[in-house]
């Protein structure tokens, strides 16, 4: 009956009367198990729909630009999008993207990690379901220093002390957005945040802890276990410096550990990984989180068929199957359990469970990339901060945050 | 002289086939035939004059308009006219002007060092005995790349860890080009000079060959230098071609967007005038703030043009003719 009722709906807004076609913009993952499970969900939804791809560039901000430019034109061949953690208060906000009530709503929140949930929310409504994430891990060199560092102050002695031509440290200070999720990690480590908890157009950033987040920074930055292009690295720049051997630790996504393992087998062998290091000496660290949350678009001719089509690609064994080939976290706590996320992370499951749920989504505000590009204006180069003065480049910072949050002003 | 110039109006009147091309000297009363061959003239521009206008002077009013709003995709339900507050953000951040000094450098550099490759290069080629289509198109090969594949090559290229050029004698190994405002200035000038230097020489290169051979034999048996002949002779002669040549790449220089974005996407104080538009329409989605800004430039663009048109007035290319 109701694959009758769903069929003859099917037949009122298309012609043809076969299955809605439903465009999922998503960037092109280069393992390829994406196809794989829109095509298995195709098949197993009865001729309700199909699902077919529209790939956006490889780079987030380029993925963002793609789609804000259609949804800002309203065009209605957007159904199903592929949204970075950081976008959900911007969509949301500008009313492109539906919001998930009911049945949906608790299918794509069911055993998901708080932290992607949270990322996922915008005024305490979901607006997508998170399908995979992500988090940065400590990788150091376990014939370097067998054990390893717990805070930054630690890493970074443990790094002078190792000969010159080993003992650089890679992190992400280019300006872009990986320096607002290295600041954002390290201000959470601390115990404060950059947007006000309680309301999302207020500044937090407490005086005290952001001085002491930011000076961590730039101690790196300073010391000579910083990489000399520190200021135009990323994650790529990093991987291919860890690889080269000639640094001893780097703060990475688990992508570094599979492409380790193809190019610098020697490296691989030696390579291990650790929860991202402490700000506070004995306070937990809060991790950055990453990820990608399916929303539908406003937009969209085919909202019931999205809807239904992402809670098929959000199932258990599909976020099982982007572990194995693509290396993807799922966003399921109960899937680490499985044996399978076991071989994936050989050695570290745990660890990025542990990481995944003590990490610290990035603010929630729909003026999210104004507050970005005044972070990245604010404290690149670091190198450039004088310890000295931290109070007034945290005190600048604040309000340059606090500008973007009005967006005021040129950015 | 009033009369002598109606005596001769009157003249003109009788040999009407001169009168097509009178325009441009001085103040005439039209004839008849004159005024229905600017009436054809015009209406056969209208087409592409109605064109232009759809394409660019409406996107331009349009964008006009925009600034003089608050207007942000991201929060559909405020907003209104705000009168000229956008411009007056604009101007008063200290952003604006460190853009507006960053743009100005690196054109004013990039023309000087291309003009002076370039005439040198268009010389080279007009001189060229041997092989003279195969060396135009060598030369034009930077010019026929990608810019941001030109960018990529030359971001690689000075990359400190896997970049070739700091294992170059006299340059130090750990050199993080990009790391210093300067030193990023150098290599994207670098980049733009290496890119655009062979538009100018083909330019020049045109100019050159309108030049008279005979002008330089008598300029040899007048015993005048190399150096003479070119000051005296090709200079001034190549003035309308120098103009269009400038005035092109100094507009494009102007609007230098990607060679920065791949390189430096604006840090280290790099950030042109294109990629702070960019930044407020594309990344922040601030419909206002970013037309205020597209404006601006739009100003700044005009402005150019016409110093460099009135700086060169003597050579605009119709009164060259009345010279000779």
């Amino acid at each position: 009956m109701l694959l009758a009722a769903l069929t003859l709906s099917a037949c009122g807004d298309d012609d043809s009367g076969g299955p809605v076609e439903l465009s999922w913009f998503i960037f092109n993952e280069p393992s390829g198990v994406l196809p794989t499970i829109a095509k298995r969900c195709s098949d197993e939804s009865n001729g309700e729909y199909t699902i077919s791809f529209e790939y956006l560039p490889s780079d987030a901000d380029q993925q963002r630009e793609q789609l804000v430019r259609r949804l800002g034109a309203e065009d209605d061949s957007i159904d199903i999008m592929g949204m970075d953690v950081i976008w959900t208060g911007e969509f949301a906000n500008a009313g492109w993207v539906e919001e998930w009530t009911g049945q949906d709503q608790t299918a794509a929140t069911e055993n998901v990690f708080a932290s992607m949930i949270e990322s996922a929310s915008f005024e305490e409504k979901l607006y997508a379901a998170p399908i995979w994430t992500n988090t940065e891990l400590l990788w150091y060199r376990k014939d370097r220093t067998p054990k390893p560092p717990t805070t930054w102050a630690e890493m970074i002695q443990m790094a002078a002390e190792l000969p010159p031509e080993e003992g650089l440290i890679q992190v992400q200070g280019n300006r872009y957005e990986g320096l607002v999720v290295w600041l954002n990690a390290m201000v959470e480590s601390t115990g404060t945040s950059i947007v006000s908890p309680e309301d999302a157009e207020q500044v937090a950033l407490d005086p005290k802890e952001t001085e002491e987040a930011l000076a961590q920074m730039v101690e790196l930055a300073q010391s000579p276990a910083a990489d000399p292009s520190l200021s135009t690295s990323d994650e790529d720049s990093g991987r291919l410096s860890f690889q080269d051997g000639a640094s001893s630790f780097m703060i990475n996504y688990p992508f570094v550990y599979p492409s380790a393992e193809a190019e610098a087998p020697d490296v691989f062998k030696q390579m291990r990984a650790a929860r991202y290091p402490e700000v506070i000496e004995g306070e937990p660290s809060a991790p950055p989180l990453g990820g990608i949350n399916l929303g539908v678009s406003t937009f969209s001719q085919n909202q019931d068929q999205a809807f239904d089509a992402i809670r098929c690609l959000i199932q258990p064994e599909n976020q099982l199957e982007i572990a194995g080939a693509a290396g993807l976290p799922p966003v399921r706590e109960d899937l680490f359990e499985d044996k399978e996320i076991d071989k994936v992370y050989p050695g570290f499951a745990d660890l990025m469970r542990e990481s995944i749920d003590a990490a610290a989504p990035r603010p929630v505000t729909p003026a999210y990339q104004d507050l970005s590009l005044a972070v990245q204006r604010a404290i690149h180069p670091l190198d450039d901060i004088e310890l000295d003065a931290i109070a007034t480049t945290v005190e600048e910072l604040r309000t340059d945050v606090e500008t973007a949050l009005a967006r005021e002003g040129l950015l | 002289m009033e009369a002598a110039s109606a005596g001769s109006e009157a003249v003109r009147g009788a040999t009407e086939d001169e009168v097509g091309d009178a325009g441009g000297g001085k103040k005439k009363p039209i004839t008849e035939r004159a005024r229905a061959e600017r009436k054809l003239g015009w209406m056969l521009v209208a087409p592409a004059v109605v064109a232009m206008l759809l394409v660019t002077a409406y996107p331009i009013l349009y964008a006009f308009v925009l600034s003089l709003q608050d207007v942000d995709l991201r929060f559909p339900d405020e907003g209104g006219f705000v009168g000229l507050s956008n411009y007056v953000d604009v101007l008063s951040s200290p952003l604006w002007w460190t853009d507006v000094f960053n743009t100005v450098f690196i054109t004013v550099i990039s023309v000087s060092i291309e003009f002076v490759l370039g005439m040198g290069i268009a010389l080279m080629m007009h001189r060229a005995i041997f092989g003279r289509g195969a060396v135009r198109t060598a030369v034009l090969i930077p010019y026929g790349i990608v810019t941001v594949v030109a960018a990529f090559s030359w971001q690689f290229a000075f990359q400190p860890d896997t970049g070739f050029v700091n294992q170059l004698p006299l340059i130090a190994d750990d050199k993080d080009w990009f790391g210093d405002r300067f030193s990023s200035f150098a290599v994207i000038i670098m980049a733009e000079v290496w890119k655009t230097t062979p538009f100018i020489a083909l330019l020049l290169l045109a100019g050159l060959t309108t030049i008279d051979g005979g002008l330089y034999e008598a300029a040899k048996v007048d015993g005048a230098s190399p150096i003479q002949r070119f000051f005296r002779i090709t200079l001034p002669l190549m003035k309308p071609a120098i103009l269009v040549a400038l005035l092109f790449r100094t507009l494009d220089a102007f609007r230098v967007f990607d060679t920065i974005f791949i390189m430096t996407r604006g840090s280290q104080d790099t950030e042109s005038l294109s990629i702070l538009g960019y930044n407020q329409l594309i990344s922040r989605l601030n419909l206002g703030l970013g037309s205020a800004v597209s404006v601006l430039i739009f100003i700044a663009v005009m402005i150019i043009a016409v110093l460099f048109v009135k700086g060169f007035g003597a050579s605009v290319p119709g009164k060259e003719e009345d010279a000779r």
